[in-house]
C-alpha cells in the first residue's frame, strides 16, 4: 500500500470542504477523482500535500503519517503535483524551472554554494545534467533556455509535469491535465499519462472534469461532492450509480 | 563619398565585431579587478585624483555594498524591505563601539578587518529577527515589519546613553581606505552572484515567483528565507561598518527611514534581481547626488520625481532581471547556448 487516507476531514471556519475522505492507493494504481466544481477535489489534494492542514484524519505515506509535514518535505518524500491553473515559475528559465525542483537533492552546504568550493562545482554541473535529460525526454530541451512564459499553453503543461517529475516521485497528482486541452488531443493526453507512469514507475492520483479521459484511463474512480464521498468503483459501475447522475445532472435526471 | 560610407561601415562593423569579442571573453573581468585592486592602492598613495574623487569612490562602493545587499531580498526574492538602514546601523554601532571602546587604540588599524566582520556577523544575528516574521507574512506585510524594525533599531539607540544616545558617536578613526572598500565590494557582488546561481539562490527565485508552487517543488522556503537575510544584512553590516569609519561620526538620525530610501532608489533605478543594475543603480545615484549639490534641497525634489518617472516607464529598473554575462557562470551560459542552438537552425533551414 502506497497511500492511506483515513476519514479525511477540512473545515474552513464552518464550512466543510472535505468529510472523510478515505483512500487506499495500491502501488502502480491509476485513480481518478471525480465531482462537480466546488466538491472539494483540489482540498484533497492541497490536504495530501500538507498545503493545508486537515482538521482530522490521517495520510499514510509510504509507511510514515505525513500529516503536520511542511509541503517541501512531503514532496521530498515522494509526492508530486501539477496544478489546475498553471503555476510555472514564468520569469525562470525552462531548465530553471526544472532545477529548482531538483532542490531536495542537493548535498552542498551554504557555504560550498557561496564560495563555490568543495562539493558545489561538480553538483551543479550535475543538475544541469539532470534537468537536460528530463527535458530531452520530455522533449522540451531546444527550449531551455527561454522563460517559461514564452511557451505555448500545451508546452506549459508539459513542463509542469516534467518539473513534478524532477522531485522523483513515487506518486504524481495530476489536479485537471485536461483542462484547456482540445477534446481532440485527450487521446494523446490518455497516451502520454500512461507512457509516463509505465516510464517513471509511477503511481497516479487524477483529479479531472473530462469523463472520457477519466473513464478511459482510470482503474478506479471516486465521486466528491459537497466534500462527502458518494460513489467509488470501477469507471463502469460509477457510471450507472444514480447518486453520480443526480450530482452531475440534476434530480430527477433518470427520467 | 559613396566609398567613405562604405568605409565607416567597416569601421563600425569592426569595432562592433572587437567589441562582443571583448564582452565574450571571460577573462576580461578578473583582469578589470586586479587592475581595480592595484589602482585602489596607487590612487591614494600618489594623489592621482582628489581626495574628494576619492571620498565619492569610496561611497559609491559602499552603496554598491548595500545596493546588491537589498536587491537580494527585494529584487531576487520579491519582497518589500524598508529597513535596510536599520541593518547599515547595527553594523555601523557595532564597528564603531569595537574602534572606540573595546580594542586597544594603538591596534585599531590592524584589527579594522576583524572589525568589520565582527560587525557582519552581529548585523546577521539581528538579521535573523527579520526572517522569522517573512516566514508567515509576505508583501506589504512584511514591508510593515521591515519599517517596525527600521525605528525599533532607531529609538534603542537614541534611548541607550552609554552608545552616545541622539547624540551618536563622534570621532570615530578614519580607517576605511580605498583597497578596503574595493575588496568588500568585489566580495560582496561575488558572493551574492554565487548564492543566487546556486540551488538556494534557484530557491530564492522561486519564492518570488510563487511561494507554494516553491514549496511544492521541495524547496525549503524557510532555509532559503533565512540564508538571504542573514546573506543580506552581513552585507548590510559590513557597509555600515565601512561607512562610519569613512564619516567618522554616526547617530540615529544618519540612519532614517530617508536613508533606507536612497537604498531602495539605487536598488529600483538599476534594476531588481540583477548583480549590474545594483552596481549601475548604485553609482548613478551616488554620483548624481553629488553633481546636483548646487541644485540644493531642489534635489530631493528632482530625485523622487525621476523615480516616479522611471517607475512608470521602466518599473523593473534599466536592467530589470537581466544580466551582464560577464557576471553569469561560464557554464549557465553555456548550458543555455546548448539549448538555444537547434532552434536557430531550424529558423534558418525556414527561410532557405
Amino acid at each position: 500500500m502506497l497511500l492511506q487516507i483515513n476519514r479525511l476531514t477540512k473545515y474552513f471556519g464552518g464550512l466543510l470542504a472535505v468529510s472523510d475522505f478515505t483512500l487506499d492507493l495500491n502501488t502502480g494504481e491509476l485513480v481518478g477523482v471525480i465531482g462537480p466544481n466546488g466538491a472539494g477535489k483540489t482540498t484533497v489534494f492541497n490536504l495530501i500535500t500538507g498545503v493545508y492542514r486537515p482538521s482530522e484524519g490521517s495520510v499514510v505515506f509510504d509507511g510514515q503519517n505525513i500529516v503536520g509535514k511542511s509541503p517541501d518535505r512531503i514532496t521530498a518524500s515522494g509526492i508530486a503535483r501539477t496544478f489546475q491553473n498553471i503555476r510555472l515559475f514564468n520569469d525562470l528559465t525552462v531548465l530553471d524551472n526544472v532545477r529548482i525542483a531538483a532542490y531536495h537533492q542537493m548535498r552542498y552546504n551554504s557555504f560550498e554554494a557561496m564560495f563555490r568550493v568543495g562539493r558545489f562545482n561538480k553538483e551543479e554541473r550535475g543538475y544541469i545534467d539532470y534537468a537536460m535529460n528530463l527535458l530531452e525526454f520530455f522533449k522540451l530541451e531546444n527550449y531551455a533556455g527561454e522563460f517559461a512564459r514564452n511557451l505555448p499553453y500545451g508546452l506549459q503543461r508539459r513542463l509542469e509535469i516534467t518539473r513534478a517529475m524532477a522531485t522523483k516521485p513515487k506518486l504524481l497528482l495530476l489536479d485537471e491535465p485536461a483542462a484547456g486541452i482540445n477534446p481532440n488531443e485527450i487521446d494523446q493526453l490518455m497516451e502520454f499519462i500512461q507512457w509516463i507512469r509505465q516510464e517513471f514507475k509511477l503511481t497516479i492520483l487524477l483529479i479531472e472534469h473530462q469523463m472520457r479521459l477519466v473513464m478511459g484511463i482510470c482503474e478506479r474512480i471516486k465521486v466528491l461532492d459537497f466534500g462527502a464521498t458518494i460513489a467509488e468503483g470501477t469507471p463502469l459501475e460509477v457510471q450507472n450509480n444514480p447518486k453520480v447522475l443526480e450530482a452531475y445532472l440534476g434530480e430527477g435526471a433518470e427520467q | 563619398m559613396t566609398s567613405q560610407t562604405v568605409n565607416n561601415n567597416n569601421l563600425r562593423m569592426r569595432l562592433k565585431r572587437r567589441w562582443e569579442a571583448l564582452m565574450a571573453n571571460r577573462k576580461v573581468l578578473p583582469i578589470l579587478v586586479l587592475v581595480g585592486f592595484v589602482l585602489s592602492f596607487v590612487v591614494p598613495q600618489y594623489n592621482l585624483i582628489g581626495p574628494y574623487y576619492q571620498l565619492i569612490l569610496m561611497y559609491v562602493g559602499i552603496n554598491i555594498i548595500m545596493t546588491v545587499s537589498l536587491n537580494l531580498i527585494n529584487g531576487y526574492m520579491g519582497e518589500f524591505s524598508v529597513g535596510h538602514a536599520g541593518f547599515m546601523a547595527v553594523g555601523a554601532y557595532i564597528a564603531a563601539l569595537l574602534t572606540m571602546y573595546v580594542w586597544p587604540q594603538n591596534m585599531v588599524a590592524w584589527l579594522f578587518p576583524l572589525t568589520v566582520i565582527i560587525a557582519g556577523l552581529g548585523t546577521a544575528l539581528v538579521g535573523l529577527v527579520v526572517a522569522v516574521p517573512s516566514f508567515k507574512t509576505r508583501g506589504d506585510y512584511l514591508a510593515i515589519v521591515t519599517l517596525a524594525f527600521l525605528f525599533i533599531v532607531k529609538s534603542l539607540v537614541e534611548n541607550i546613553e552609554a552608545i552616545g544616545g541622539p547624540r551618536g558617536i563622534p570621532g570615530i578613526d578614519r580607517l576605511t581606505t580605498l583597497p578596503w572598500v574595493f575588496f568588500w565590494t568585489v566580495l560582496a557582488l561575488w558572493v551574492t552572484r554565487n548564492f543566487i546561481y546556486s540551488n538556494f539562490g534557484r530557491g530564492v527565485l522561486s519564492i518570488r515567483e510563487d511561494e507554494i508552487a516553491s514549496d511544492l517543488m521541495s524547496v525549503n522556503s524557510r532555509q532559503v528565507k533565512v540564508l538571504a537575510f542573514l546573506v543580506s544584512s552581513f552585507f548590510a553590516g559590513v557597509g555600515g561598518a565601512l561607512f562610519a569609519h569613512l564619516l567618522q561620526f554616526i547617530s540615529p538620525r544618519v540612519f532614517d527611514i530617508i536613508k533606507s530610501t536612497d537604498f531602495l532608489i539605487m536598488v529600483y533605478l538599476g534594476g531588481i534581481g540583477s548583480i549590474a543594475g545594483s552596481i549601475l543603480g548604485a553609482t548613478t545615484y551616488t554620483i548624481l547626488l553629488e553633481v546636483l549639490r548646487p541644485l540644493q534641497v531642489w534635489r530631493f525634489v528632482l530625485m523622487p520625481l525621476m523615480l516616479v518617472f522611471l517607475m512608470i516607464y521602466r518599473p523593473r529598473g534599466i536592467m530589470g532581471l537581466r544580466e551582464f554575462r560577464w557576471f553569469v557562470p561560464g557554464y549557465e551560459l553555456l548550458a543555455t547556448k546548448l539549448s538555444k542552438k537547434p532552434k536557430v537552425e531550424v529558423t534558418d533551414a525556414a527561410a532557405d
